[in-house]
């Protein structure tokens, strides 16, 4: 299989901010708010560079959406970040009605997504905001899988006109793609060509889904390994062009069941090219204290689980 | 653009007979709280504000903005855009139809020209025009953001949040105007939502407020000219327009039950019959 190398574990979220911070340079319209998160949102540097492009909003999240959206109408591009659960379930109407039927260029950003969020537990660890923001005519929804691809995106997101959902998180994760490379939203990335089973991943269980890989190799299985960094709009063609060789599939999210990566794959499976899948994900559940790495084996979303998936989703063919 | 009082006074009669037959050829709408803000509307569209419909672009610059937060009174909104042409006032007819442009509550998709924002659930236009008059601050564009909040509205919690961020950024070039009729769905404010005293609870956010009779043009315009007497004073400003909830027809005024309810034809003419024809009917 192709050679991956982690240059070094990196939180996504610190990607986010030095991709801020480039996309702030790069168009002097880009705004950065935050309510009360700057630090954990790692927006300092953009702070500290544009102070007169940075709002702070304080602790109200749904002022925040809604100003953004009169800042974008006016001609900003702001960027708005909070923790996933807080500026998706607890905004859902606002981002619904300002910008997504109000056709507004913001960018909602979502730091401590999912269960690596850690000891915080369930209050703050959204297992559902992927399924939230597919659900909105028209917003795009990327889930970048570590910190070079997250800059990327976040430069990308800046260019895109319209509503973007950009999904990161608090942990370190191993940072594994080319610094630098360009980030086209709408693509999905094969990271590794195979022939048995295709893995489908997004988000930092595509390093998951490349330690599946290996495992799987010395059992003599070839796994094409694809990263859908972009959930909205779904890389349908790639999708269905690895599936037609491999026959096999394995979804592998931080996400729960219901509105997420597996779902949205099947979808385009029942109706291009049925085949079995095998669903890596948080089921049904609401998350819990504990260390990343603990919550990870416990929900079962880690390499091990994934290869086991892939075993399954073989035998079914 | 300046109108005198008797002017504004008739184009409020025409407006409020466009919103009549409105409701009444949609079957459906909300003719209260639009005949309640008329007659404040009308002078801000035909006097106070500064706008050209003929070169309206949605990112405002360089012009007035007016968003409606309360936006289930698209009646009087289309109303007044229309009369003062942004579109065709025939176009009136098709309101709530499908495939209309006049949407049953504002939006931006279907290409209206003179709405800058979708609105419609509740509480969000203040924390919209906030937005906007931020932008307008950093691009140096002194131009004034204007936004309507039903009095019902306020107790939406999130317009307590845009009020906070507003007084605390210093947005002194945004103007909120509340209809303080008194009035919500479900009956008398005071006997549903308890949202208490306007005047102490806006100050205490630190907002200049303003009251006025909302039906007395003198008034509504000594009003305004107050609120922009205060730009650049670092508060923003808000109007409470004293109004009386379906003002202008006898049988609707003064109660809650003309919230969201369209006339028969009997009633409609009823009420035509007590509203002068001004500018021609659509």
């Amino acid at each position: 299989m192709k050679e991956y190398t982690n240059s070094g574990n990196k939180d996504t979220r610190s990607g986010f901010g030095a991709g801020l911070l480039e996309a702030g340079r790069q168009n002097s319209e880009v705004v950065a708010l935050t309510a009360d998160l700057e630090g954990s949102l790692k927006m300092g540097d953009f702070k500290a560079e544009f102070p007169e492009r940075f709002v702070q909003c304080g602790i109200a999240e749904a002022n925040m959406v809604g100003t953004a959206a009169g800042m974008a109408i006016a001609g900003k591009i702001p960027f708005v970040g909070s923790f996933a659960e807080f500026v998706t379930g607890r905004v859902y109407d606002q981002i619904r009605q300002e910008v997504a039927y109000g056709r507004a260029n913001v960018k909602i950003c979502a730091s401590h997504a999912g269960i690596t969020l850690g000891e915080d537990g369930a209050t703050h660890q959204t297992m559902e905001d992927i399924a939230l923001m597919r659900a909105l005519p028209g917003m795009v929804v990327i889930n970048p899988c570590d910190y070079n691809q997250t800059v990327a995106a976040t430069i990308a997101a800046a260019s895109y006109d319209g509503p973007v959902y950009l999904r990161f998180g608090r942990p370190s994760v191993p940072n594994f793609t080319p610094a630098g490379a360009d980030f086209e939203i709408g693509k999905a990335y094969i990271m590794n060509e195979g022939t048995d089973v295709t893995i489908f991943a997004t988000g930092h269980l595509v390093w998951e889904a490349l330690q599946a890989c290996k495992l799987l190799e010395e059992k003599g299985i070839s796994a094409e390994i694809v990263d859908i960094a972009t959930l909205k709009p779904l890389d349908v063609e790639a999708v269905v062009s690895s599936v037609t060789k491999t026959g096999a599939v394995v979804c592998a999210e931080e996400h729960n069941q219901a509105g997420g990566l597996g779902e949205l794959i099947s979808g385009v499976l029942a109706a291009h090219c049925p085949v079995p899948v095998e669903f890596v994900n948080g089921q049904d559940r609401f998350g819990q204290s504990g260390t990343p790495a603990e919550l990870m084996k416990a929900y079962g979303l880690d390499g091990e689980h994934i290869a086991e998936a892939a075993l399954k989703a073989i035998s079914r063919k | 653009m300046a109108k005198t009082t008797e002017e504004l006074k008739k184009i409020a009669s025409q407006v409020r007979r466009d919103i009549v037959r409105m409701v009444t050829g949609a079957k459906s709408g909300h003719p209260g709280g639009s005949m309640s803000s008329a007659d404040f509307l009308t002078a801000l569209y035909f006097d106070v504000m500064k706008h050209d419909p003929s070169s309206w672009r949605r990112d405002g610059k360089g012009s007035d903005v007016f968003i409606l937060s309360a936006g289930h009174l698209t009646p009087v909104y289309y109303s007044l855009l229309s009369r003062s042409g942004y579109f065709p006032v025939e176009e009136l007819a098709t309101f709530r139809k499908y495939g209309s442009r006049l949407q049953g509550h504002p939006c931006v998709e279907s290409g209206l020209p003179g709405i800058f924002q979708a609105s419609g659930s509740l509480g969000q236009g203040l924390s919209a025009a906030a937005g906007f008059a931020l932008a307008k601050k950093m691009d140096s564009d002194p131009q004034t953001v204007y936004v309507l909040m039903g009095d019902g509205e306020c107790e939406e919690g999130q317009i307590w949040e845009a009020a906070m961020f507003a007084a605390h950024h210093k947005l002194d070039n945004l103007i909120g105007l509340v209809d303080w009729n008194g009035q919500q769905i479900d009956g008398k404010i005071d006997d549903v939502g308890g949202v208490g005293d306007l005047v102490a609870k806006w100050s205490s956010f630190g907002w200049t407020v303003l009251t006025c009779d909302g039906h007395d043009f003198e008034q509504i315009l000594n009003a305004y000219a107050a609120a922009k007497a205060e730009a650049g004073k670092g508060r923003p400003v808000v109007i409470l327009m004293k109004s009386d909830m379906g003002h202008g027809v006898d049988f609707m005024a003064g109660t809650h039950k003309w919230h969201g309810k369209a006339p028969s034809q009997e009633q409609c003419q009823e009420a035509l019959s007590q509203l002068e024809e001004t500018l021609g009917d659509y």
